[in-house]
C-alpha cells in the first residue's frame, strides 16, 4: 500500500513523562520501544515547579543507547541563561549525532521566580516574547560557527578559520549576547525547535521559530484552523510554511485494548479534559482516529501522551503503529539518521555564511 | 606494617585530545566519540574521575577570535550525562563558574548527573569571572529593573567573586539537603547577600548525598575556601618542596572547620612525557615543546607580554628592542605592569645569553612538562611525591602525553599497581568511595 497522492506520511511522537519516576532505566526502555515503532521523536517534559530530573540531561544519558529516534527535552527560557541553553541543546545534538530537539517553554509562576530570586513572575505574553528571542538567539549562536570553521591548518598553525566564526551581537529585550558560541555548529545545523502553540501567547513564537508546533484541540476542524493560522503567520514572518510541522497533542488511554472506543472518545474526536484532549479506547480505533484526521488534512501528525506510560506506549507501538504502517500512512523504518530527516525538514543554511546554501 | 598511601588519578579534558600540530584529522572538537574514548581510557586505567572544562567565551587576541589554539567544546554537563552511559565507575566532574550560573539551576543539574551516573558526579567550582565572558550572559548585560529590591547583585556585577562562590556552594548544599534521605521533599529558604531564594528543590537526595566539590588553591583565599568547602583541591605543579609546603598549608587549614586531613584530597595538575630511555623521553619532551609553539604562537606569546602588534617581527629573529606597553588591552589576564616588564627583561636576558631567536626564547621560557622519563622513573616520582605528602594524587592535564591518555594508562598505571599504591579494581561504585571520602552528613 502507498500513501494517498499529495498527502505526506504521518509524523508520530510520544511523551515519556511519568509522575515521580527518577528511574532512568525504565525511561530508557520506553525510548527503545518508541524507536522500535520508528517514531519521529520522544519528548520529556521539565519544570522547576514539580519533582523531576533535568530532562535534557536525562535524554543525553539515554542518547548513546539509541540510534535513530529524536530526543526532545523541555527547557524553559524564563529563568535560564540563553547562552547555556543553546550550548546544552547543541551538545545534545552532538551526543545523539543529530537527533536533538528542544521543546521551548516558559515559567510563569511566582513560585518558580522565587527559586531564582532575580525577578518576579511576568505575564505569559512577555515571557513568550522573551522565549522567541531566546529561540532566535539560539539559531544565531548555532550558526556562529560555520560548518567548516575547524581547519587544523598545519602550514599556518591555525586551528580555526576565524572568518568562519561570528559574533552575533544579539540585543534582545531581556538579554544581550555577544557570541560566538563555544560549541561548534551541531550536526543538524539547528536542532529541532518545538513549541506548544495551544495557548494564544505562544503562537507567534511558534510561527516564527518552531520547526514543530504542538496543538492540543479536540477535533480535526479546530486543528486545521490552528494549523492554517500558524502557516499564515509563518509565511508573514518570511518563513516557508512548509518548513513547519503541526502535530496534534493527544493523551491516550489504551487500557481497554479490546473494546471499541468509548462513545464520544473515538472516531469523531477525543474528549476535552483539563489536561487537554483525551482519547480512551483501543489501539485499533486510535489508528482509525489518526487516519481520519490525516485524511482530513488537519495535521501533519500526532504527539501522543500515554496516560499509563508503559502499558499505553506498548499498545501504541505494537497495536496502533502497525495498522498505520499497513495503510501506508507511517514509515516502517528510519530512512534517515537525524531528527530533521525524520520530519522531512532540510538542514538549514547558515545565516552568516557568505556562500550559504543548505548542505 | 604501615598501609601505603594510595594515589588518586584524574584526567582533565579541554575539549579534544588532539592538536593542530598532530595533523589534519576528521571530526569536530565537539565529537562525542572522542570524549567517549577518553572516558573509557580513563576508566580502563581505573582513574578516580574525568574533569571536563567549561567554555563560556572563545579567546580573542587583537580584537579577533584567537585562531591558533584548539577551541570549541561540548557543554560540560550535557556531555558528562552522555558519558555516564558509556562508563560504569569513572567519576564525572564538571567545571562550572559561579559567576555565570544560578544556584538552583546548577545544583539541580549536578544532582541530576549524580542520579544519572549512580553517584559519580563532581563539580569543579570555578570562581574567577572574566569581564569579556560576561558579554555572553544576561546577568551583567541587563539587570532586571522589575527584580525584587532585595535581589543581591542586581546591579549586575560580581563585586566579590569568591564571596559569591562561597555562598553559591553553601546554597547548593542546602538544596541537596532539602530532601530527606528517605525521599521527602521539604521547602528551603536562603536569605543571603548574593542569593535570596526559596521554594522546593525538584531532585531527590543524590546517591552521594552531595556531588564531590573540587576547589582550587591559587590564592590564600582559594585555599581557605577549599579547606572550608571542598572535597578535592586542584593545585599547580611545583617543586617537591613547594608542593609539600602547599600541601601542609591547605591540610593545616582543615582543623578550623572541624575536618580531618583525610577529608580533602590535594591533586596537582601535571603533564607527563614518556620514553623507553631517559634520553628518548627528553627528546620527545623537547619535540612536543617545539611543536606546541609554532612561529605564529611565538609572536602571539610575545604580543601578550609587550602589548603591541609585533606581527612584523621575524619569529626566527631577535626580540624587539621596544619596551612593553603594560596598559594595552592585548595583555592577557590581570598582570601588573611591573610583572610584564620583569618578564620582558627575563626573556631578553635569556635570548641574549643563549643567542636565541624569538621562537626559541618562547619555547625555552615556556612551562616544562612536569614528569619526563621512562615509565619506571615517572611512576617512582609520582609515588614518592604522594608518599612524602606533596600530593594525594594527580590530575593529568590536556595532552597528558604525546601518545595521549592511553600511553599513561598502558605503561605507568601497571607500575603503580605493582607497587601497591594504586587500585587494581574499583572497590566502590561512587566517586566518593574512589576518593575515600565520607558521605556528607545530612543537615535537615
Amino acid at each position: 500500500m502507498t500513501a494517498q497522492p499529495g498527502r505526506a506520511l504521518l509524523h508520530l511522537a510520544a511523551a515519556l513523562d511519568r509522575q515521580g519516576v527518577h528511574d532512568v532505566a525504565s525511561l530508557g526502555e520506553s525510548v527503545r520501544l518508541a524507536e522500535l515503532g520508528a517514531l519521529d521523536f520522544v519528548t520529556l517534559g521539565d519544570s522547576f515547579a514539580r519533582p523531576g530530573l533535568d530532562a535534557l540531561a536525562v535524554l543525553a544519558r539515554l542518547a548513546p543507547a539509541t540510534r535513530r529516534i529524536g530526543l526532545v527535552p523541555t527547557v524553559t527560557t524564563t529563568h535560564t541563561e540563553p547562552f547555556h541553553v543553546q550550548a546544552a541543546v547543541a551538545t545534545l545534538d552532538w551526543v545523539s549525532r543529530g537527533r536533538a530537539g528542544w521543546h521551548i517553554d516558559v515559567s510563569t509562576t511566582e513560585g518558580e521566580a522565587r527559586l531564582f530570586g532575580r525577578r518576579h513572575a511576568a505575564p505569559a505574553d512577555a515571557l513568550w516574547r522573551e522565549a522567541g528571542e531566546a529561540a532566535d538567539l539560539a539559531a544565531r549562536l548555532w550558526d556562529s560557527w560555520e560548518d567548516d570553521a575547524v581547519i587544523r591548518d598545519e602550514a599556518t598553525g591555525r586551528f580555526v578559520d576565524r572568518d568562519k566564526l561570528h559574533h552575533v551581537d544579539f540585543e534582545g529585550s531581556a538579554f544581550a549576547v555577544r557570541g560566538p558560541s563555544t560549541v561548534p555548529r551541531p550536526p543538524q545545523g539547528h536542532p529541532v525547535r518545538v513549541v506548544d502553540a495551544t495557548e494564544r501567547h505562544a503562537r507567534r513564537t511558534a510561527a516564527r521559530h518552531a520547526d514543530v508546533a504542538l496543538v492540543r484541540v479536540a477535533g480535526p476542524a479546530q486543528a486545521r484552523a490552528v494549523r492554517d493560522e500558524l502557516r499564515t503567520a509563518a509565511a508573514e514572518s518570511g518563513r516557508d510554511p512548509d518548513r513547519l510541522r503541526v502535530l496534534a497533542g493527544l493523551s491516550v488511554d489504551l487500557g481497554d485494548g479490546e473494546r471499541a472506543a468509548e462513545p464520544g472518545h473515538g472516531g469523531g474526536g477525543p474528549r476535552q479534559t483539563a489536561q487537554g484532549p483525551l482519547y480512551r479506547g483501543g489501539p485499533v480505533d486510535l489508528a482509525e482516529l489518526i487516519a481520519a484526521w490525516h485524511r482530513a488534512d488537519a495535521v501533519d501528525g500526532f504527539h501522543l501522551t500515554p496516560v499509563e506510560p508503559r502499558r499505553d506506549l506498548e499498545r501504541l507501538v505494537n497495536g496502533t503503529v502497525p495498522l498505520l504502517q499497513h495503510r501506508g500512512l507511517f514509515r516502517t523504518f528510519y530512512p534517515g539518521s537525524t531528527l530533521r530527516e525524520h520530519l522531512g525538514l532540510t538542514r538549514p543554511a547558515n545565516q552568516y555564511a557568505v556562500t550559504g546554501g543548505a548542505s | 606494617m604501615t598501609v601505603r598511601k594510595r594515589i588518586h588519578l584524574a584526567a582533565h579534558v579541554p575539549g579534544t585530545d588532539d592538536t593542530v600540530r598532530s595533523g589534519p584529522r576528521p571530526g569536530s572538537p565537539a565529537e562525542f566519540a572522542s570524549f567517549a574514548h577518553l572516558a573509557r581510557t580513563a576508566e580502563r586505567g581505573l582513574f578516580d574521575f574525568l574533569l571536563v572544562a567549561e567554555g563560556l567565551r572563545l579567546p580573542e587576541h587583537k580584537g579577533r577570535i584567537h585562531d591558533l589554539d584548539v577551541v570549541g567544546r561540548p557543554e560540560t554537563l550535557t556531555v558528562l550525562s552522555g558519558l555516564a552511559a558509556v562508563t560504569e565507575r569513572l567519576g564525572l566532574a564538571a567545571a562550572a563558574c559561579t559567576a555565570f550560573h544560578e544556584p538552583y539551576e546548577l545544583a539541580r543539574r549536578l544532582a541530576t548527573l549524580d542520579h544519572l551516573s549512580g553517584g559519580r558526579a563532581a563539580w569543579n567550582v570555578v570562581t574567577s569571572p572574566d569581564a569579556r565572558t560576561a558579554e555572553n550572559f544576561r546577568r551583567l548585560a541587563h539587570p532586571d529593573p522589575a527584580g525584587p529590591p532585595e535581589a543581591p547583585d542586581s546591579a549586575g556585577t560580581v563585586r566579590d567573586p569568591l564571596a559569591r562562590a562561597a555562598e553559591f556552594v553553601q546554597v547548593a548544599r542546602e538544596l541537596w539537603d532539602s530532601w530527606t534521605p528517605d525521599g521527602t521533599p521539604r521547602p528551603f529558604a536562603h536569605h543571603g547577600r548574593h542569593f535570596d531564594i526559596a521554594g522546593e528543590f525538584t531532585v531527590p537526595r543524590a546517591p552521594q548525598g552531595h556531588p564531590v566539590v573540587i576547589g582550587s588553591a591559587d590564592s590564600p583565599q582559594d585555599r581557605e575556601f577549599a579547606a572550608s568547602a571542598a572535597d578535592v583541591v586542584l593545585t599547580r605543579h611545583g617543586t617537591p618542596q613547594e608542593s609539600r609546603a602547599l600541601y601542609a598549608d591547605v591540610k593545616g587549614r582543615l582543623a578550623a572547620y572541624g575536618r580531618a586531613p583525610q577529608d580533602l584530597r590535594i591533586m596537582p595538575g601535571v603533564s607527563v612525557v614518556l620514553g623507553d630511555t631517559a634520553a628518548e623521553a627528553q627528546e620527545r619532551a623537547a619535540t612536543v615543546r617545539r611543536e606546541r609553539i609554532s612561529p605564529q604562537d611565538a609572536i602571539v606569546a610575545l604580543e601578550r607580554i609587550w602589548g603591541v602588534d609585533l606581527s612584523a617581527y621575524d619569529p626566527d629573529g631577535p626580540l624587539p628592542d621596544i619596551d612593553p606597553d603594560p596598559g594595552s588591552t592585548l595583555v592577557r589576564g590581570r598582570a601588573r605592569a611591573a610583572e610584564l616588564l620583569a618578564v620582558a627583561e627575563r626573556w631578553r636576558t635569556l635570548s641574549r645569553e643563549k643567542g636565541l631567536s624569538i621562537r626559541q626564547t618562547v619555547i625555552e621560557a615556556s612551562a616544562r612538562q612536569s614528569f619526563v622519563g621512562t615509565p619506571q622513573a615517572v611512576a617512582d616520582e609520582l609515588d614518592e611525591l604522594v608518599r612524602t605528602d606533596a600530593a594525594d594524587g594527580f590530575v593529568l592535564l590536556p595532552h597528558p602525553t604525546p601518545g595521549g591518555l592511553d600511553e599513561f594508562v598502558d605503561r605507568v598505571v601497571p607500575l603503580l599497581q605493582e607497587r601497591g599504591t594504586f587500585r587494581t579494581e574499583y572497590t566502590g561504585t561512587t566517586l566518593r568511595s574512589h576518593l575515600g571520602l565520607p558521605e556528607p552528613v545530612w543537615k535537615g
